[in-house]
């Protein structure tokens, strides 16, 4: 027998919640959802949208007549629940329907808060929260000039935009001394005012409403000042307050909300509240993200799969006011003992301010260009040191510059260069299936499979199109689809429960995909082997074909190989060595790489193992997320700049290094003089020799995104270099993600949290330890398998030819 | 007609083999669960050698650029579009048969 779920409220919450609940568990429950709302649930966020009329309400709706169908809801719209008998266990509607529950869920919103005042019952008096508002707003517009909207919040200013659109002349009334007092300090309010005005809004500071006047429907509005304006229409956005009568007479505890714990129960057994009407720890929140956050804990419990507790949400809020960006989160006003970085650039209306606690960001306001506050915001929640700042937030906006690159972008222009995808697609998938993250796009559009180019950018076009909501979603970063545990919750399970394979990893901690996906069976490989040094075998079957074979797979399905050379110096020996090779096995290229290497291009699969015999030279890890080369200029030897033997550190370098496996591709190189032969700036780590040292640049790439490198430190000696580069490298292989680069994982974790870990006597020691215990378990894997015929049988052979013989 | 294409035991779980009968080139795959697929040995995007790619259930990813395809009808799976051939496998005392 089913149990009996009713859920009372068909908005974005409770909904959510029910997906939530089907995506756990779709047997387990009959549902019935109450919402006093004739339409189906819809995205209130996007009413101003429709109010602009430029969106219809079949645009913005969520759920559709048949996705309820679908699932086997019964949705009873325009009904509103009037009684619920906790004894009993029963709802009673307005229209006389009984519905038993077993689990109830409130999910009953918020009503728009109405001042109190003389007037605010006469027609041409409105709120601004559903669709009924907006279609009223819309029918006044067309035979009334004047509008006046009290309140200067951010539903307010919404309303009052759309209003404008209408072709209305609108006053915007506020009691405080600035706009959206909520979100912004009084210099970015005062920026937004002057854009507003521009628009042709009419701002009214420090009015407080008396009455609203007029002689059988509304004429205009008094204030205690006693001056008074005139208004055909007014629209009351000051607010809401959560809807809990029905709660309340239900015997449920209320405060300012319906009271509930950490699992979203109410006083009462078997009954829930999420969202907006919802009381946690003494916060109502009355944004979308924590509402969704709400909705997920609450499935869990109610299938019995109690997880994690909701412990509250941190806020951010990004959004478009009239056009205008506007960025806000934590705190973000100057107060008592804290400091504040800004940048003021009035001539193109740009502010941005980052403020500071005791060394740490704790919150920013940013006007004019919030490309940043995604970043910011991600920082703030973890609490990121000031020195994490990168100082390209302070730089001058580009000339014309405001507003996104997403936003500005036709819909025609290519978002994803390696898929050619276009923005349109991006945008049309995003509003189609309502996508969430880049992971979702991604796997919907493949814009951002390939090189992960253009991964900030789809990131930007859901914050286009989904304004605040995009936020939470991109906050945390799962492994892949196959589990919604992050690489640090993975990783500290592991170690904690001792998880030795793979397929240990993935039945512990609950993946959705019994033997995961293309994604994460690498990853776990990697980190099980950094985790476990000498103690893990590779698992062959989770290896991507480049390290299973340990040789480039090429498009046309061929193999190439690449010796290892060490600092690119050779000899005669070798070089006809590589050359007879290459004749008896008819390699039909043989190719330089851009790190100094020789390819041996277009190899059948089935030669690897005895060409590399017969080189008789070791893995130049080509294909591997491991240390691949280490580029040298030629050094003082031979040039008149070099001041230092770069080849000769470079050497070194590479044979302490070798084998080394990494989360992503490692390139380094050594330069004996600032001109930089070598190409040091743009490397994972880049020596740079020069009188009396060398300098050691990390971070840098030539790749996809093209980073110069930071300067870590300089040091005297080349034991010191190889030092700090030991240490770098670990504190990379155990900190980043799996795929991550080091210019990504330095910009993320900032050079300045990266030198105090290195800079540290002990924890540098510590971290090389690790790091010899991991070199001294790696072993040749040419080697390895020319000495091995069954590898050889199992990897590398085919079954071969067949008869096409019919045996029956 | 049914034709014989080698002993279980060459198939290890999770690693493709690739097969040639005739003109005809398979992927062979033995998954996790034991169970024996055998399709055409070409990716339908840019013909990637389908034995090589990493086997998870019942879908294997093309090594060139992650394609994921389904062993069992052959599909590839969103947001990428197209199907490559199936044949029907089976094992018998130890035999694996494939009809093309």
């Amino acid at each position: 027998m089913k149990r009996k779920l009713v859920l009372i409220g068909n908005g974005m919450a409770g909904v959510r919640c029910i997906e939530e609940i089907l995506k756990l568990d779709r047997e387990a429950f009959e549902i019935t959802i109450f919402g006093s709302e004739p339409h189906p649930n819809y995205n209130r966020i996007l009413l101003s949208k429709v109010l602009q009329g430029d969106t219809r309400l079949d645009d913005i709706t969520l759920n559709s007549w048949e996705w309820y169908e679908r699932n086997g809801i019964r949705l009873f719209a325009g009904e509103t629940v009037t009684e619920v008998d906790i004894k009993r266990r029963l709802v009673r509607t307005d229209r006389g329907r009984v519905v038993e529950y077993d689990e109830l869920i409130f999910a009953t919103g918020s009503n728009p808060f109405i001042l109190p005042v003389p007037g605010a019952d006469l027609p041409g008096v409105t709120a601004f929260r559903d669709i009924q508002d907006c279609e009223r707003m819309i029918e006044y517009a067309k035979t009334y000039k004047k509008a006046a909207v009290i309140g200067g919040g951010l539903l307010g200013l919404e309303a009052a935009r759309g209003l404008l659109h209408l072709g209305m002349d609108v006053d915007v009334i506020h009691i405080f001394d600035y706009l959206m007092e909520r979100q912004l300090d009084p210099t970015a309010s005062k920026l937004l005012q002057r854009e507003l005005e521009k628009q042709g809004m009419n701002v009214l500071l420090r009015k407080e409403t008396a009455e609203l006047f007029g002689n059988g429907r509304v004429e205009g509005v008094r204030f205690k000042d006693g001056t008074s304006i005139a208004a055909d229409l007014v629209v009351m956005a000051v607010g809401i307050r959560p809807n809990v009568d029905l709660a309340r007479r239900s015997g449920i505890e209320v405060n300012r909300g319906i009271v509930v714990n950490d699992y979203l129960e109410t006083s009462v057994p078997h009954i829930y509240a999420v969202g907006e009407c919802a009381e946690h720890r003494g916060v109502v929140y009355g944004l979308v993200a924590p509402l969704y956050e709400q909705g997920k804990v609450l499935a869990e419990a109610i299938c019995g799969r109690k997880g994690k507790p909701y412990e509250g949400s941190v806020v951010a809020t990004q959004l478009k006011v009239s056009g205008v960006d506007v960025f806000s989160a934590g705190e973000f006003m100057d107060g008592e003992g804290t400091e504040s970085i800004k940048l003021y650039d009035e001539a193109r209306s740009v502010y941005k301010k980052v403020v500071v606690r005791q060394g740490k960001i704790v919150g920013a306001v940013l006007f004019g260009d919030t490309s940043e506050g995604r970043k910011l915001f991600d920082m703030i929640q973890r609490g990121d040191s000031v020195e994490a700042l990168s100082l390209s937030l302070f730089a001058p906006a580009a000339l014309g510059g405001k507003g996104s690159l997403a936003a500005a972008m036709a819909d025609t222009d290519v978002v994803c260069g390696c898929n050619g995808v276009t923005k349109g697609a991006i945008c049309q998938a995003i509003a189609e299936h309502g996508l969430k993250t880049v992971a979702e796009v991604r796997d919907y559009t493949n814009a951002s499979r390939s090189c992960g180019g253009c991964k900030g950018l789809v990131a930007e076009l859901l914050e286009h199109m989904l304004g605040e909501e995009a936020n939470r979603y991109t906050v945390k970063e799962t492994i892949c689809g196959c589990t919604d545990l992050s690489r640090e919750e993975v990783l500290e399970a592991i170690e904690q429960r001792r998880l030795m394979t793979v397929k240990e990893v993935m039945s512990v901690l609950g993946w959705k995909n019994e033997e995961g996906c293309s994604k994460c069976r690498p990853a776990l490989n990697y980190y099980l082997g950094m985790l476990y040094p000498g103690e893990y075998d590779e698992e062959a079957e989770s290896l991507f074909v480049n390290e299973r074979l340990h040789a480039n797979i090429q498009a046309d399905g061929t193999y190439s190989v690449v010796p290892r050379i060490y600092g690119g110096v050779t000899t005669a020996e070798q070089l006809r060595n590589i050359a007879d090779v290459a004749e008896k096995y008819n390699v039909p290229m043989i190719k330089i790489t851009g790190g100094q290497r020789i390819d041996l291009l277009g190899v059948k699969k089935e030669d690897l193992p005895r060409i590399w015999a017969d080189l008789g030279m070791p893995s130049g890890y080509a294909y591997a997320k491991a240390l691949r080369t280490v580029k040298t200029c030629v050094g003082k030897q031979f040039c008149r700049f070099g001041t230092q033997d770069s080849t000769g550190l470079g050497i070194r370098m590479e044979q302490t290094f070798e084998r080394l496996k990494t989360p992503h591709k490692v390139k380094m190189a050594v330069s004996a003089c600032p001109r930089n032969c070598a190409e040091s700036g743009i490397k994972d780590v880049g020596i740079v020799g020069v009188e009396g040292g060398w300098e050691i640049y990390v971070g840098g790439n030539g790749g996809t995104h093209l980073r110069a490198a930071d300067l870590l430190c300089t040091v005297k000696t080349e034991d010191e270099v190889i030092e700090m580069t030991g240490a770098f490298l670990q504190y990379y292989r155990e900190s980043a993600h799996y795929l991550e680069r080091t210019s990504k994982w330095v910009e993320r974790v900032g050079l300045e949290h990266i030198r105090e870990v290195l800079f540290d006597v002990e924890t540098r020691r510590a971290l090389l330890e690790r790091l010899h215990k991991a070199l001294s378990a790696t072993t040749d894997p040419w080697r390895d398998i020319v000495e091995n015929e069954r590898l050889q049988q199992l990897l590398f052979r085919d079954i071969g030819d067949k008869e096409p013989v019919s045996v029956e | 007609m049914k034709v014989e294409v080698g002993t279980l035991e060459q198939l290890p779980k999770r690693l493709g083999k690739c097969v040639r009968v005739g003109n005809r080139e398979l992927a062979l795959f033995r998954t996790g669960d034991d169970q024996v697929f055998a399709v055409e040995n070409r990716c339908p995007h840019r013909g990637g050698d389908l034995s090589q790619g990493i086997v998870s259930g019942e879908f294997v990813f093309c090594p060139l650029h992650d394609w994921k395809i389904c062993l069992k009808d052959g599909r590839v799976q969103a947001p990428d579009e197209g199907c490559v051939k199936t044949y029907r496998a089976a094992v018998k005392d130890g035999l694996v048969y494939v009809e093309l």
